[in-house]
């Protein structure tokens, strides 16, 4: 058993992916950083000094501590304290697990929509085709928060403003969900259109198979290569679409607040000069972000034959 | 070449009737419009003939027809927030986010293509470098933090740029200017910087990779062999072969522009109408989000439009092919 596994893992190893991950430095410290985000994201209960939602544990007598290396800074609240007295560190931990969480679900459900159309617009073609694509161009010409803007203001209308908070997280991903999917549709639908002229199709189809077995488990497999890249690259958008939605006041409510909810409390302390409250959770983003980021560039480039 | 106009006419009105559709079902699904104009106490009977007198019973067909015919003309109806025509409010806010935009695009504009140039021309000179890391950050900052951090740094440490709204203002009839006074010039200068650094960036770096591609093509060799002096070849063969997509992705990036003038607004408390959309969204103002939403659309459609005319300025080998339809 361990041997398979260790045969496996020399596999992976050794394969062309690995290799262009291993000779890239820059790689690879985005590859660990992400890594150990998402670490801290998973066990932020544990690892967190305090608990930022528990109100019990926070004494307003400990706001708007400066961070530890500050002479006024008291190196219990490594990161300083926002003006409630929350520990800033504690409160990034939980934020970058909101974050994360909601980014993945609204890619992941952005990409079982846009799959799903785009398999059936490809493979269904004619008038099917015409109005998902057309109805992807119209989304098109709208930048993605513009229509998660509209999707959340709809929203608020149908639950109405009062039961809003409880829903927000779904409303969010939702939201950025359906901003997303048409990227998806576009690229499945396109290799679609190759991969039913080929042979293995064909033979399926010659089969009696159905043409949801079809598409499912012989087109779909596939065609999952660019999918993944663009998932890789949307994952980042998708972090900044919640942090911004959140920073506007339209994401997610203050009683879980995401990384783009603390900068905006942030942003009210800025004018007095309490800048930690903001560039705090700002670093944590960018660096998340910008790792994202690099591991989707390599990622899309690995991928692509034409550069190799 | 008229055909290629009048076809791209057409599928800018069906864009339009689309997102009409959508402003129009907002009205439509997202909440009773009765409920938002009569008490709760109202009898039914009566709330039914306000459904009559207004036309609510009308079937869908012509309740749209009717929609449109509306929209065409300016008429959207009262913002359920201010009790005000939602033309006359957006229209008050209207100025602001022009002015804005505009400035950033020009920003956007003529450093980017200059960044992108010089980048192109030099790519191993230190301040390449400098550029394309910079923008590196600046792809990867989302917009309401480059506002935060150039707040932090000119308003609140440096103190030397006010950090919100627009200053003083001159009126010209409806429209209000920024532009004539220094409150309201030194106010633009960091909401326009944040608004247009990522378009910069953007196009800058392809600026930047259609140069490197042209310079290494046959013809601009040819004409070195010619003699031609640098500045001939950079700016007369290089730069102008690049401009069909910097052409396009710039069109684009100005609707961009104005959507991303949201976050910007916000951040800034600039009053423009990206702030009142934002408002409307809080406070489900279903009739300023519609308007605001076929604005927008108004507003990408005219400028894919001009893009598709400009492609014919800037390179002749579409005119010829005028007769296949484009490209």
């Amino acid at each position: 058993m361990t041997s398979r596994v260790g045969a496996t893992l020399h596999k992976i190893w050794d394969s062309d992916v690995a290799y262009s991950f291993r000779r890239s430095p820059v790689v690879v410290v985005a590859g660990v950083t992400t890594l150990l985000l998402f670490l801290i994201a998973i066990f932020a209960p544990l690892i967190s000094p305090f608990d930022p939602l528990d109100l019990a544990t926070i004494d307003l007598t400990n706001g708007l501590l400066p961070p530890a290396w500050h002479p006024d800074g008291n190196p219990e609240f490594v990161l300083g304290t926002d003006e409630q007295g929350r520990d800033m560190l504690s409160a990034i931990f939980y934020g970058l697990r909101l974050s994360l969480f909601v980014g993945f679900v609204s890619v992941l459900f952005a990409m079982a929509l846009g799959i799903t159309l785009g398999l059936i617009s490809g493979y269904a073609g004619g008038s099917v085709d015409a109005v998902i694509m057309r109805a992807a161009d119209v989304q098109l010409t709208f930048p993605a928060i513009l229509v998660a803007l509209l999707i959340n203001g709809i929203a608020r209308g149908i639950i109405g403003n009062e039961r809003f908070d409880e829903l927000a997280i779904i409303v969010v991903i939702l939201a950025i969900g359906l901003s997303f999917w048409v990227q998806y549709a576009r690229t499945v639908r396109g290799s679609v259109l190759v991969e039913k002229n080929k042979e293995y199709v064909q033979a399926a189809k010659v089969i009696g198979l159905h043409p949801l077995l079809i598409l499912f488990r012989h087109i779909l497999p596939n065609v999952m290569g660019p999918v993944l890249v663009i998932a890789t690259i949307n994952l980042a958008l998708a972090i900044i679409t919640e942090a911004t939605l959140s920073f506007l006041g339209v994401g997610l409510p203050a009683t879980t607040p995401s990384l783009g909810r603390l900068i905006e409390e942030g942003n009210r302390m800025l004018q007095e000069g309490k800048w930690w409250i903001a560039i705090m959770p700002s670093i944590a983003l960018v660096i998340l972000v910008l790792s994202v980021n690099l591991l989707g560039d390599w990622l899309r480039d690995a991928l692509n034959p034409k550069l190799r | 070449m008229l055909a290629f106009i009048i076809r791209r006419l057409f599928q800018g009105i069906i864009v339009m009737l689309a997102v009409g559709l959508v402003a129009f079902s907002l009205f439509n699904f997202v909440g009773d419009p009765i409920n938002s104009l009569v008490g709760i106490d109202t009898p039914l009977d009566e709330r039914e003939k306000l459904r009559e007198q207004l036309g609510l019973n009308d079937p869908f067909p012509i309740q749209f027809g009717r929609f449109v015919l509306n929209g065409v003309q300016g008429n959207f109806g009262l913002s359920y927030r201010m009790s005000e025509p939602v033309m006359r409010v957006i229209g008050s806010r209207l100025p602001a986010t022009v002015e804005l935009s505009l400035v950033a695009a020009i920003i956007a504009l003529v450093l980017g293509v200059g960044m992108g140039v010089f980048t192109g021309l030099y790519p191993r000179a230190a301040l390449s470098r400098i550029f394309l890391t910079v923008s590196l950050i600046g792809v990867s900052l989302p917009t309401f933090l480059t506002g935060i951090l150039l707040i932090l740094v000119f308003a609140v440490w440096l103190g030397v740029l006010p950090s919100f709204g627009r200053g003083d203002v001159v009126s010209f009839g409806a429209w209000t200017s920024g532009f004539f006074t220094s409150t309201g010039l030194r106010a633009l200068i960091l909401p326009a910087v944040t608004l247009g650094l990522f378009q910069l960036t953007l196009i800058m770096r392809l600026v930047r990779s259609e140069m490197l591609e042209v310079m290494r093509t046959d013809y601009i060799k040819f004409a070195r062999a010619r003699g031609l002096t640098d500045r001939a070849i950079n700016f007369g063969h290089a730069l102008k072969n690049t401009l069909v997509p910097v052409i396009t992705i710039t069109g684009l990036q100005l609707g961009a522009i104005i959507a991303f003038s949201i976050i910007t607004e916000t951040v800034f408390s600039w009053p423009g109408m990206g702030q009142l959309f934002i408002q409307s969204v809080q406070s489900v103002d279903i009739p300023v989000m519609a308007t605001y939403l076929v604005l927008i659309a108004l507003f990408f459609v005219v400028i894919n439009l001009c893009v598709d005319l400009l492609y014919y300025a800037v390179d002749p080998r579409l005119r010829f092919d005028g007769s296949k339809g484009g490209h």
